[in-house]
């Protein structure tokens, strides 16, 4: 068995990126970092099988080799799923531009608020 | 009678199709969403009966037989879930649209039209979650579900909503890349999606290989059912959100997460690894839950800690993995979906009549209110198992099973249980207590004003002031109208509808304790399922990149 390092590596990249900008508490950040994974995750479908070799099956020896169709299966309806997040990601990160006037989401009021609030209530 | 199943998922999704051409009708979409999701539940509660009868249903979409194609399977467990599902749906409809037509101050600027067929569409990824036969048509579902969600809580697009919905919408987004990992990891190592092939093959595979997808699989619905340490996103979005949507999503989104977490350990993971990691999280669940929901000072903020916390109870008889134990989860969550949906739209019913969840500000409601005092009182005491209602019996058979198993960790847990409960009880008396029957507080004193004020929403000093105006505005008005409270009778109608089904799970414990159990008895002997969907007796012919091929 045999494993393709630069896919492996390409995969691992596209995750480690893609995590660290969904991270961030800008929308369009979010975006960008979504879109790296599921690219990320497009790749690892497609190198999903037994060996991380391209999904070919058959027997090479009388020369029949078949596509698996699977994981393109797969993969096409990641990608179909990714463009409806993405869609609502943009208009989301649209509307919250418009409403607050800045691409980063705000304070949760409440958390703030809380944390001078005693707890129970504050009349016990 | 196999069609019948693919029809109750055809069902909503074309009724989502028709409720959005007829968006500018807003009296057809009514009428259509309410007569899909009531044909939904015929449906449902036909395939309940010819399931308890003659085992479960399967269906092959295009003729294409298991493993190759797409199969749906409805077992007890599925059905019972399906019925449970279209129940408080159908309901919550009610309660939304009676709260639509009656309350037109809210958001004016809200797309009504769009409510109809989102709701719809988020009940079609609930039922196909439950009769998916594969793990990748168990992701689309899920897809269809949160996208569905992320709509309906940032619905009008409000400052409020879009904070709220943003984290739940990142949290969401990376549970999926979680849950899509593994399934790619799934058909690398076995070469096969559908789950009565794969139990077969994970049998096959090195111990390694195995327990990374388990891992895998159990961080994904694990955050999707809310369990410690993954819930941080429940209370934190879930409170803004309008009370149908809340109401709707408290009761079914995180149970379906604990669907597949009951259906994945039974069906592919039968040999109980990673049980003792369960019952911790479980424990902690329960007990971090239940702490923070004693913290809040809002109910819908309350109402969601305690959310989180009751998924400990159901992680418990899980992670068991006895036929008691899971036969008590499954009836813990038919249990908790419909008390904790009452809940919420009992939280809905306060904030319409004295415009405000924040407990310091309310008061009087069981004078003011009488009907909304007994509607609420009655799930909350279930909530806090109360005997002799359901929650009392759920926790019973989860006890009994922990007792059986007579490990020290399920001892602890049932301790830990016992506490929880009591802290659940004293949480909802608190509630009650202030919300409905100690005397309305008075709002002329500017000064005891400044620190009563603690509104869910309003940091700056702008919006405290706006806050207080209104409560203010609000106090007159309730006092006004405190003898002559009207509420919409379609939400008092609903909520009264779903607390009647919540004592009908009391009236009636022994016959769905019955179902329950054999559901878990089902479950737990996998050959039934299996041979259900590749056909008995006949070995699985192999599927294409199986390993060594």
């Amino acid at each position: 068995m045999t494993v393709d390092l630069v896919l492996a590596l390409t995969i691992g990249g596209l995750f480690a990126a893609g995590v660290y900008l969904m991270l961030s508490r800008n929308l369009i950040r979010v975006f960008l970092g979504f879109l790296l994974a599921s690219h990320g995750i497009n790749l690892l479908l497609l190198s999903a099988s037994p060996d991380g070799v391209p999904p070919i099956v058959g027997e090479p020896t009388n020369g029949e080799r078949v596509a698996d169709p699977i994981p393109q299966a797969l993969i096409l309806t990641s990608i179909v799923i990714s463009l409806a997040v993405s869609t609502f990601l943009l208009a989301m990160a649209y509307r919250n531009y418009k409403v607050t006037r800045t691409p980063e989401l705000v304070d949760d009021t409440q958390d703030v608020d809380f944390a001078d609030v005693t707890p129970g209530g504050g009349e016990e | 009678m196999t069609w019948l199943l693919p029809v109750a998922i055809l069902l909503p999704i074309v009724g989502a199709g028709l409720t959005l051409v007829t968006g500018r009708r807003p009296r057809v979409q009514r009428l259509i969403s309410i007569s899909i999701l009531s044909l939904q539940l015929v449906v449902e509660l036909t395939l309940l009966a010819l399931i308890s009868d003659g085992g479960p249903i399967v269906m092959h979409i295009g003729g294409w037989t298991a493993p190759f194609g797409i199969t749906l399977v409805a077992d007890r467990l599925a059905a019972f879930m399906l019925v449970v599902s279209t129940a408080v749906s159908l309901t919550v409809l009610v309660y939304g649209i009676s709260q639509g037509m009656a309350d037109d101050s809210d958001t004016p600027e809200t797309p009504v039209s769009i409510f109809h067929p989102t709701f719809l569409i988020l009940v079609t990824g609930i039922s196909n979650a439950f009769v998916a036969g594969d793990l990748f048509n168990l992701f689309v579902s899920f897809e269809i579900l949160l996208t569905a969600s992320y709509v309906l809580l940032t619905i009008g697009g409000t400052r409020e909503r879009l904070r709220a919905g943003a984290p739940y919408l990142v949290v969401s987004l990376l549970s999926s890349l979680i849950f899509l990992v593994a399934i790619a990891m799934v058909y690398a190592a076995a070469g096969t999606v559908n789950m009565a092939d794969l139990s077969n093959k994970l049998a096959e595979l090195p111990p390694g290989v195995v327990a990374t997808i388990q891992a895998l699989l159990l961080v994904a619905f694990g955050i999707k059912a809310a369990v410690f340490p993954m819930y941080m996103w429940l209370p934190d979005s879930y409170p803004s959100a309008p009370a149908p949507a809340t109401a709707v999503f408290a009761g079914l989104l995180t149970k379906v997460g604990i669907y597949a977490i009951i259906r994945v350990q039974t069906l592919l993971f039968p040999l109980g690894s990673f049980t003792t990691l369960l019952m911790i999280a479980a424990l902690l669940t329960l007990l971090v839950g239940i702490l923070g929901a004693i913290a809040q000072s809002g109910i819908k903020r309350l109402l969601s800690f305690t959310l989180v916390s009751h998924i400990g109870y159901m992680l418990f008889g899980v992670a068991l993995a006895s036929q008691v134990g899971i036969g008590a989860s499954i009836y813990y969550v038919g249990h908790h979906i419909l008390v904790q949906t009452a809940l919420f739209l009992g939280a809905g019913l306060i904030e319409w009549v004295a415009g405000t969840t924040v407990l310091d500000r309310l008061g009087g409601l069981a004078k003011a209110s009488p009907i909304l005092a007994i509607l609420f009182f009655i799930p909350a005491m279930n909530l806090g198992s109360v005997p002799p209602l359901s929650g009392f019996f759920g926790k019973v058979g989860l006890f009994e099973a922990g007792v059986a198993d007579g490990s020290t960790l399920a001892w602890v847990l049932i301790a830990g249980g016992t506490v929880t409960s009591l802290l659940t009880l004293y949480a909802m008396v608190r509630v009650w207590g202030r919300a409905f029957w100690r005397p309305a507080p008075s709002f002329t004193e500017p000064e005891s004003y400044d620190s009563a004020v603690q509104t869910e929403s309003g940091r700056s000093l702008q919006v405290r002031r706006r806050a207080r105006r209104q409560a203010l505005v609000q106090a007159q008005r309730r006092e006004a109208d405190a003898k002559t409270a009207r509420l919409p009778r379609g939400m008092v109608g609903a909520t009264m509808a779903i607390v009647g089904v919540g004592l009908l799970m009391t009236v009636a414990a022994g016959p769905i304790y019955a179902y329950t159990d054999t559901a878990a008895a089902n479950l737990l002997d996998r050959s039934i399922y299996i041979d259900a969907v590749l056909g008995s007796g006949v070995p699985a012919p192999p599927g294409i990149g199986t390993p060594g091929s």
